[in-house]
């Protein structure tokens, strides 16, 4: 029996693993923080060799351009600065726009992926397998290029009414026009609104203790249109109408929806969707068929099963899939660049980069508005899937 | 140990990368070829044929300082480039000068880091517009739907214009002029306005060209011209000089015909110009023969002018201001000597 050596008890300071992998790590961060010294010093020595100018300032100068479309007053005296809140707000709203449509798309789809009509059925693999399959920017194309452009000039416009008009420069319809007393109005709907949060929350715990239903959805209506009706009429209707008009080349007054901004959110919608159907159907087949016959057996109605047993359960698959395609649908609006929607990549990366030639600054700022506004999403999805999440016991 | 030497190796190496840059003209030497920024295709200026090869008048300046450098207009690397897009090219060192109807304004010129080395093309902005809306004026245009080309002067001089006279229009952007033309036939908008010489070849590409007009308004000076990176003078001259020569070619005479000719036995001036007399060419560090080169394989900038955009060309511009200063134009060169 031979006895082992024994191991060293204080082995030399290199060979400790403990000091190998903190020198290593330290030797790595060292690298890292010189390298990234290196490209920030080298840029700017070789900006200030080559003569680029470089800072913030010239977000306080003159654009001295105009913007197709812009939530806020904005004209060409404003500043770059400006725009950049221009392009930002257009960003939002289209992106807006396309998670909410796209989310209305995607769960229709995707529950009509499980109808027992076989022409429903097949209409939405159809619309997913289609869709899914063809490049974004083919599509903004298609409905820019081809849809909308083919609508008639301004002079030849469709009409509804003579109040709405549809023609190849947008969609025109009448916009409302608040006189004093709208604020009753306004009180009106947000006293609806706040009227139909507490009725749900009453009707929920009257079902808890007494087991009783109470019409919700029915009573919800009725005070969403019916508080706001009758503020209305006692306020004596503080809106007026403003009617898009023909006036020379183009209409005037109402409401301008613009084709750039209706082609680029159909096609997120169209395409985002798919996926949202995808991921709907992904999280409808994990569960178990088991949980539908058992609350079949206890006698719930079929259209009680999904809502109450299905979709919660579905749920817990289908948001961290939906989060994903939140922030696809925000990174992929900058497409708008390819048909002129004035977002934020379009006027900042585009005209106001360009103008100023300020490049590393500007491009700095929007990838950092991009990172943030995908960071709030992600944060709200994931609070919301932890609402969703399997409340296990400990 | 031995991880730990390489581990600074690597360091050592990435910090040498950060090294300083030769300058564009040996790069140009070495490499064999001139990296040039063009258009993405606009008739007249910078456009690709069916064979691939590239022409216009902005690709003679390209071809013009390959010949003098290289002694071959053919070794030319062209980058087709959207008007965004052009200024971070030539910054970024990716291509060596920047011939894509750019025009020459103040603050490109600097704070951009550029230099424009001079004028291959005098040209101003306008409009145009279909017949039948029949407008005679740009100043009946209030209410109107403008398509324009986004990153261009063009979008500021719209806005100053039609501010200056009261007049309410709508902008719609697009990226490259094909975009531009494809809104403007499609309707959604009432105008396209671009520089002129654009303008006309523009409403060439148009699937119906004569239900278009171009507005008589000349809104903007546009002076257009070839760019490189600033804080290169060595570089600068010899783009300078080679648009020089083909301009100083004209004046005196010299075409690709007689350019042999104007080499062996011209009067003293041409012979300077085609490097037979003098050391113009040493000067600049580019071999003696360089004039001869452009004028022999480019041609002069009459030659250029009317080959691409003027009389033996669809678009049929007169030269106007683009004539020679004793011809009515504003055409000059400074001399070779």
């Amino acid at each position: 029996m031979s006895e082992k050596p024994q191991v060293k008890s204080s082995p030399s300071f290199f060979n400790n693993p403990r000091n190998r992998s903190l020198i290593y790590q330290l030797l790595l961060l060292v690298g890292l923080a010189y390298f990234f010294y290196g490209i920030v010093s080298n840029t700017l020595a070789n900006m200030e060799a080559r003569g680029i100018k470089s800072g913030y300032d010239f977000l306080f100068t003159t654009a001295g351009f105009d913007i197709l479309m812009s939530l806020i007053p904005y004209d060409a005296t404003h500043t770059y600065g400006r725009t950049f809140v221009v392009g930002l707000l257009n960003t939002i709203l289209v992106s807006t726009i396309g998670i909410i449509l796209s989310t209305i798309v995607g769960f229709i789809m995707g529950v009509a992926h499980f109808s027992h009509n076989l022409l429903i059925r097949k209409l939405a693999v159809a619309y997913i397998e289609t869709f899914r399959n063809i490049p974004l920017l083919l599509q903004i194309f298609f409905w820019y290029f081809a849809v909308l452009a083919a609508l008639p000039s301004a002079r030849q416009s469709m009409s509804i009414g003579e109040a709405i008009f549809l023609n190849v420069r947008g969609l025109y319809f009448p916009g409302l026009i608040a006189e004093s007393g709208a604020g009753i109005v306004y009180g009106a709907i947000a006293a609806a609104i706040a009227g139909i949060f507490f009725l749900r929350r009453w009707a929920k715990k009257r079902q808890n203790d007494t087991g009783q239903q109470f019409p919700v959805f029915t009573a919800s209506l009725g005070i969403l249109f019916g508080l706001p009706l009758i503020a209305l009429l006692v306020s004596g209707i503080p809106f007026v109408w403003d009617f898009p008009e023909l006036k020379g080349f183009n209409f005037r007054g109402g409401v301008t929806v613009i084709p750039e901004l209706m082609a680029l959110a159909l096609a997120l919608t169209v395409y985002t969707g798919a996926f949202i159907a995808e991921a709907v159907r992904a999280g409808i087949q994990a569960v178990p068929h088991g949980q539908t016959e058992a609350a079949r057996s206890i006698g719930l109605k079929e259209s009680k099963i999904m809502k109450l047993i299905v979709v919660p359960q579905a749920m817990r698959v289908i948001v961290p899939l939906l989060n994903s395609e939140y922030q696809s649908l925000v990174k992929n609006s900058t497409l708008a660049t390819a048909i002129g929607y004035p977002d934020l990549f379009t006027v900042f990366v585009g005209t106001t980069l360009n103008q100023t030639g300020q490049a590393i600054e500007i491009v700095f700022m929007t990838m950092a508005v991009y990172f943030v506004i995908n960071m709030s999403i992600s944060f709200v999805m994931n609070r919301f899937n932890a609402s969703v999440e399997l409340a296990e016991r400990n | 140990m031995k991880r730990l030497t390489s581990v600074i190796a690597t360091g050592l190496a990435l910090g040498l990368s950060f090294g300083a840059q030769a300058g564009t003209l040996e790069d140009v030497q070495k490499r064999g070829s001139v990296s040039c920024g063009v258009s993405t295709g606009l008739a007249g200026f910078s456009q690709k044929d069916e064979n691939g090869t590239w022409s216009g008048l902005d690709v003679d300046v390209c071809r013009a300082v390959a010949a003098a450098v290289l002694g071959d207009a053919a070794k030319v690397q062209y980058k087709p480039l959207t008007a965004k897009e052009r200024f971070t090219a030539l910054q970024s060192g990716e291509i060596d000068i920047l011939s894509r109807n750019t025009t020459w304004t103040h603050t490109r010129d600097t704070s951009l880091g550029l230099n424009f080395a001079g004028v291959n093309y005098y040209d101003g902005q306008g409009f145009m517009v279909s017949k039948d809306l029949g407008v005679k004026s740009a100043l009946e245009l209030d209410g109107a739907a403008v398509c324009i080309q986004a990153g261009t002067t063009t979008e500021l001089n719209l806005a100053d214009y039609f501010r200056a006279n009261g007049i309410t229009y709508k902008a719609i952007t697009f990226d490259t002029s094909d975009q531009t033309r494809a809104g403007f036939e499609s309707g959604r908008c009432d105008v396209l306005t671009s520089d002129q010489s654009q303008l006309y070849a523009l409403r060439i590409g148009l699937k119906d060209p004569s239900s278009a007009m171009v507005l008589p308004e000349v809104i903007s000076k546009e002076p257009l011209g070839p760019v490189v990176s600033q804080g290169d003078d060595a570089w600068f001259n010899v783009v300078r000089w080679s648009l020089m020569a083909m301009v100083e070619a004209e004046f005196l005479g010299v075409d690709s015909a007689s350019a042999d000719k104007a080499k062996a036995e011209g009067n003293p001036s041409q012979k300077r110009l085609m490097g037979s007399e003098g050391d113009s060419g040493a000067k600049m560090g580019i071999p003696a023969d360089w004039g001869y080169n452009i004028v022999k394989q480019v041609g002069n900038y009459a030659e250029s002018f009317e080959r691409n955009v003027g009389a033996g060309s669809p678009l049929k511009i007169a030269r106007g201001l683009n004539a020679q200063w004793n011809k009515g134009g504003i055409m000059y060169s400074s001399p070779v000597r």
